[in-house]
């Protein structure tokens, strides 16, 4: 007889995890529809270098402000670059501060969340102070934090992340709290398991479906909000292409090429109802409420 | 064996104050375990009855150190745990372990069996490889009687028995000497019961563990109990050995309850004390005996002054002023 002690491989885990997602986005097609759209979005923005496309910064002063064309397809702007590999340079930006500040935003206040849901001394102080962050506006902490710190990528990520936290923190508190006095908590804390563990193996995995969930909103929030640091001037430096900057610079001109505003303006639409509708499909499926009507 | 107790609580109180108001503070307290004395020696069973609400449960969380207790002692092993902080209950945790009412909710969805049956090991032995203790779990499933193949499974995979008898095989890998079983098989159909309380019994054997056992069901209690003590609104009212019980009760509440337990016959009929109305609010328990209420019995020194818990027959404790 041989012995059965041992733990399925992970690529086994890995597999079944992957199959859950996939059946997932075959039952749900608008959340399959958001992860197609945002995924090309993605490749378009990365990809872009390598399309053998104009140099977003190169500026060909006769030919300002042109429409539409075989040559560019989106026409020029006031410099005379080329708007079409403009925006889709633009979209790293957008991209990269979306994920940044989503990833930032949720594993810190799961941090914060965990902790405060669990030691009631720590909770009071912490969960006034996120009250007190909650209640300035986020886009005026974001303006403000940016003109303190200067305009820069990082610190426009750091800047959008701050005020996303409270939130982050109040959703994991709120599951940490019902999850306290589950049973199975209450026998691992009979069994001897520290605090920290108890939080690691028993809590944290609990709230991970709700943070995926509210990760996508924050992302979608994010990429709206760095166009509006860029268009007021408050974010990411005006010689790195980035959606807001364009529209921003490009407000003078709208007349002479329309396009200027309004294919920059597309694109962070399309890239935020992309976003929205993966976020809604996920909570679809991650719910298990919600799982049987699908 | 030594003559200390494994288990000895005396005048065990739980409070839970009720705050309100604008600076939240105590309004009304909840008498939830209101001086409860008791021991349990070592390979004995105590079975502790009473109606939902009677304070029993809290009984064992606050015997766990899952609650704190707001007065009275704890001496585990002739050790006061009573006030001990979680760090210094730490090493006192292994000897007493916890099987709890719900088989469902007191396993975590999402980890594997042998995980859940490991976790206790991981918690005391540090040292030890993880493949040494996955061979100690496979020993806990056959002890248990559940197969070793189920090892990699979910919860979910398991039928309620067989979650129970999970829930088993965690509380028994650190070898304690005292189990607390809350109500460990009220959840389970009753073909189903049986099973898990006569494992518990070979276990007991076994091992010569010692049961602090839960229960509302006497039938399950009288099963098996070597002594039987009876809660009534956060209070003992009566305890003694098994038999005495079920042949003498002491305490109307007792006997009350003893007459609810269905004969199976039709054609016998009994003399029954039938009780009134409810078990009264344990925010404002009743002045004097607590039972007064209720009582068939009731005089004038019960609405007054409250009976002790003394021995009106030889190891047989009663709280009523009849006696």
């Amino acid at each position: 007889m041989t012995l059965q002690v041992q733990d399925p491989p992970i690529s086994a885990r890995i597999r079944e995890n992957l199959g859950n997602l996939a059946e997932a986005l075959r039952r749900n097609p608008t959340m399959l529809f958001g992860l197609v759209v945002l995924s090309a979005m993605a490749i378009a923005a990365f990809g872009a270098p390598y399309l053998g496309l104009d140099d977003p910064m190169r500026q060909v002063p006769r030919e300002r402000l042109h429409g539409p064309s075989a040559d560019s397809l989106f026409g020029t702007d006031m410099f005379g670059r080329d708007l079409f590999s403009r925006v889709l340079h633009g979209g790293q930006i957008s991209l990269i501060v979306g994920l940044s500040v989503a990833f930032l935003a949720t594993t810190i206040g799961m941090v914060i969340g965990l902790i405060a849901g669990f030691n009631r001394h720590v909770d009071a102080v912490v969960m006034r102070f996120m009250d007190a962050l909650m209640s300035i506006p986020a886009i005026l902490l974001a303006i403000a934090l940016v003109a303190l710190w200067g305009s820069s990528v990082p610190n426009v990520i750091l800047a959008l992340t701050i005020p996303e936290v409270p939130r982050v923190v109040r959703l994991v508190r709120s599951v940490v709290l019902t999850l306290r006095d589950q049973l199975y908590v209450q026998a691992a804390i009979a069994s001897g398991t520290s605090t920290p563990r108890i939080l690691l193996r028993h809590i944290m995995p609990n709230t991970i479906p709700p943070i995926i969930v509210q990760a996508t909103y924050i992302c979608a929030q994010a990429v709206i909000f760095e166009a509006y640091l860029s268009f007021v001037g408050a974010g990411t430096p005006p010689e790195i292409p980035s959606w807001g900057n364009i529209m921003a610079e490009g407000r003078m001109y709208f007349y002479q090429n329309l396009g200027i505003i309004l294919f920059p303006g597309i694109f962070l639409a399309i890239t935020v109802f992309a976003i929205n509708t993966f976020g809604d499909g996920l909570r679809d499926s991650l719910d298990p409420r919600m799982q049987r009507r699908v | 064996m030594s003559d200390t107790p494994v288990l000895e609580v005396k005048d065990l109180r739980k409070h839970f104050p009720i705050a309100g108001g604008l600076l939240q503070r105590e309004q009304a307290r909840v008498y939830a375990v209101d001086g409860v004395s008791f021991s349990v020696g070592h390979g004995e069973t105590l079975g502790i009855v009473g109606e939902s609400g009677c304070g029993k449960s809290t009984a064992g969380k606050v015997i766990l150190k899952l609650l704190e207790p707001t007065s009275g002692s704890i001496h585990l092993k002739g050790k006061d745990i009573s006030k001990l902080s979680r760090r210094e209950m730490h090493p006192h945790r292994r000897e007493m372990q916890v099987i709890f009412q719900d088989p469902y909710a007191s396993l975590n969805q999402r980890m594997r069996a042998q995980d859940i049956v490991a976790e206790p090991l991981g918690n005391y032995e540090e040292g030890s490889s993880r493949r040494a203790r996955l061979e100690k779990v496979a020993a806990l499933f056959n002890k248990v009687g559940l197969r070793r193949d189920f090892m990699n499974r979910y919860p979910h995979e398991f039928s309620g028995g067989q979650r129970q008898r999970l829930g088993i095989a965690r509380a028994l890998a650190l070898n304690p000497e005292l189990i607390i079983a809350d109500e460990p098989v009220s959840a389970l159909d009753v073909s189903v019961q049986a099973q898990v309380i006569n494992l518990m019994m070979d276990l007991q054997q076994e091992f010569n563990l010692s049961y602090l056992f839960i229960a509302h069901d006497l039938a399950v209690v009288q099963h098996i109990s070597h002594r039987i003590g009876v809660m009534y609104l956060g209070k003992l009212v009566e305890i003694t050995d098994k038999r005495s019980l079920f042949r003498n009760p002491q305490h109307p509440y007792t006997e009350a309850l003893l007459g609810a337990v269905p004969v199976p016959d039709p054609r016998r009929r009994r003399q029954r004390v039938v009780l009134k109305g409810d078990v009264p609010s344990p925010i404002t328990p009743p002045k004097g005996c607590n039972f007064n209420t209720r009582c068939p019995y009731a005089f004038d020194r019960c609405f007054q002054e409250e009976p002790e818990l003394r021995e009106v027959a030889r190891g047989h404790l009663a709280a009523c002023h009849l006696r």
